[in-house]
């Protein structure tokens, strides 16, 4: 479950104020703290993610990520993140905006639907793909918004977001995420980008 | 010590309420308060760099005594037994407990019952009308006096909820962290008016006398139906179904008749009845108009201006099922701190069992509230270390 967290550890620069989208048991958050001094913030809808953040020391709230992302003044967190939860929100656009509104940075990572594997699935067997990036079945699935890395390159160019990075991976066997450049959108199995905000002030921008 | 053998393993045990008089206290009505008895109690030890000390407030009808037994026959703990003691969240083996009762209130601490100073009699209407601030700077004069600079924490629910928030702001670096559960920064329309159902029982019974009553027989029936009211209030409809669905008292008899009642109308009856022996109609007047009054949007203008200067810590709970004070309200103070940056931890715990979850023996609440501590008392030691 702690996929891409090399990657963003390393984007991430000492002492930021960073806000996760999303932050489960705050396992990142927490590694972000020792690793980085980072000020760590939180956000997360089930009661049992937030019970363990409360046990780490973290400052975590309780709701849907989109909820009271608004009263955030422009560029009050030097990074948020929204790390494997992009395909589940249900207002992608206005999460995506609102992040760089708010941050200087915006961190989103997602599972490439454009990956072999999941083309294969659906071509030659025919089913909903089920796999490592996939893990449910079609009726219990939480993925709403499922996307390739070329869709959201194309959705970034539609809407004039600043990509500063790419940074498209695959997990190796001992975890490290490992870059892939070459064709990289049925290769990678997770797209990783890195928004500029620090002069996006908002929504009337997408 | 024997008290672990007359009490269970881990209760505080034996415990007195102690009372602290100052002079005077200037009320925000402009109005001065003289004397002011405070009636208090601690449990656990006040540790040498004086970094653990936590201030419990309480809501509408509680009083200094949160834990432990004043006798060896009483069977009735303290209001918050469940919560405090060694081994339970507001842990006595690690933190120094106070209890402090609010001015206003009738147990022990000045309110319309003590005597006035003035005429020699009790005060009545003549009590001036007082505020959460004015409960808040009262405690402020017991920390003082109890040689407490920097709280660890200020826990309560409901009132004691808005106590807590008050006590951020108004004393900001006096406290380090903050636990209001089941608050509000205001309270709603519904619940001013259901306060008001409370306030018009007492008032309309012949026996309250405009508040003259200390010498002969008290408003006792109207005292009782406020108290009823309430009840209704803290708890949700599903878990009233629950606890006691269209059962009657007395399954025997048949004939339908006013003394056959059901399980909810004894419920209420028992409360009622229970509450006239404790508390003082009066008391009941003053302090719910205190918390109709509350209003921090107003105070400050705006909700997010009222926070801007807090510096402590929150752990901000509501309860899903609170429809008295409900989660969106918790959640409107969780926004305003966020905003300002503040640090802040907020759940809302699943439960049915609406707003008096806090009082209840509730696994979720209790770990959250414990290990919210721990890392609080962790941050502050460090912190004094490093100095």
């Amino acid at each position: 479950m702690n996929i891409g967290y090399d990657l963003i550890i390393d984007e991430i620069t000492t002492g930021s104020k960073v806000l996760d989208l999303g932050c489960g048991n705050g396992e990142l958050l927490h590694l972000l703290q020792e690793k980085k001094r980072a000020i760590p913030y939180g956000v997360e809808i089930s009661e049992e993610g937030v019970f363990q953040c409360v046990e780490k020391g973290l400052y975590c709230y309780q709701g849907d990520i989109d909820e009271g992302l608004a009263d955030y003044k422009n560029n009050s967190f030097d990074y948020v993140i929204l790390n494997q939860t992009l395909q589940i929100t249900k207002r992608p656009a206005y999460v995506l905006c609102e992040m760089m509104r708010i941050s200087k940075n915006a961190i989103v990572s997602f599972p490439n639907f454009g990956h072999l594997k999941t083309r294969l699935q659906l071509m030659v067997k025919g089913t909903m793909p089920k796999n490592v990036l996939l893990p449910y079945e079609w009726y219990e699935t939480p993925n709403i918004h499922l996307l390739t890395i070329r869709d959201f390159q194309d959705f970034c160019d539609k809407n004039k977001f600043p990509v500063k990075r790419e940074y498209h991976f695959s997990p190796s066997i001992n975890g490290e995420s490992r870059r892939v450049r070459f064709c990289y959108n049925m290769l990678a199995q997770y797209g990783f980008f890195v928004l500029n905000g620090e002069h996006f002030s908002g929504l009337n921008e997408c | 010590m024997d008290t672990a053998e007359t009490f269970e393993k881990h209760s505080v045990g034996l415990v007195e309420t102690r009372y602290y008089t100052f002079d005077r206290l200037p009320l925000r009505s402009g109005k001065i308060l003289e004397p002011v008895t405070l009636a208090y109690e601690t449990y656990g030890t006040l540790n040498e760099n004086k970094t653990n000390a936590i201030l419990i407030v309480h809501a509408l009808s509680g009083s200094a005594h949160a834990a432990g037994h004043h006798t060896r026959e009483d069977k009735h703990p303290g209001w918050w037994d469940i919560y405090i003691g060694p081994g339970k969240p507001f842990d006595t083996d690690k933190y120094f407990i106070i209890c402090s009762n609010i001015i206003g209130g009738c147990s022990g601490s000045t309110g319309p019952s003590s005597i006035n100073p003035a005429t020699g009699k009790p005060y009545g209407l003549d009590f001036p009308m007082i505020t959460v601030q004015d409960m808040v700077n009262a405690q402020w004069h017991l920390v003082k006096h109890l040689g407490i600079e920097k709280l660890l924490s200020i826990a309560g629910g409901s009132l004691g909820g808005m106590q807590t928030l008050k006590w951020a702001i108004v004393y900001p670096d006096m406290v380090n962290s903050v636990i209001a559960i089941a608050s509000a920064a205001s309270l709603s329309a519904q619940g001013i008016a259901l306060n008001e159902v409370g306030r018009q029982a007492i008032m309309n019974d012949p026996n309250w006398n405009d508040g003259n009553y200390y010498n002969a027989k008290g408003p006792d029936a109207g005292l009782s139906l406020a108290r009823m009211i309430g009840h209704i209030t803290y708890l949700s409809e599903k878990h009233m179904h629950e606890k006691f669905g269209r059962r009657f008292k007395d399954e025997d008899l048949s004939v339908a008749s006013f003394k056959h009642v059901f399980m909810v109308e004894s419920y209420l009856h028992h409360q009622g009845n229970k509450f006239v022996d404790r508390f003082d109609a009066n008391s009941y007047l003053y302090i719910t108009k205190a918390i109709d009054y509350f209003d921090l949007h107003k105070d400050y203008g705006t909700l997010h201006s009222a926070f801007a200067h807090v510096m402590a810590n929150f752990l901000v709970i509501s309860f899903t099922s609170d429809w008295l004070y409900p989660s969106s309200q918790s959640k409107e103070i969780v926004q305003a701190l966020r905003v300002n940056g503040k640090n802040v931890m907020y759940t809302d715990i699943e439960t049915d069992m609406g707003h008096d979850t806090f009082l209840l023996d509730y696994e979720p609440l209790k770990k959250t509230i414990s290990n919210f501590l721990m890392r609080e008392f962790e941050r502050v030691s460090r912190e004094h270390h490093d100095i």
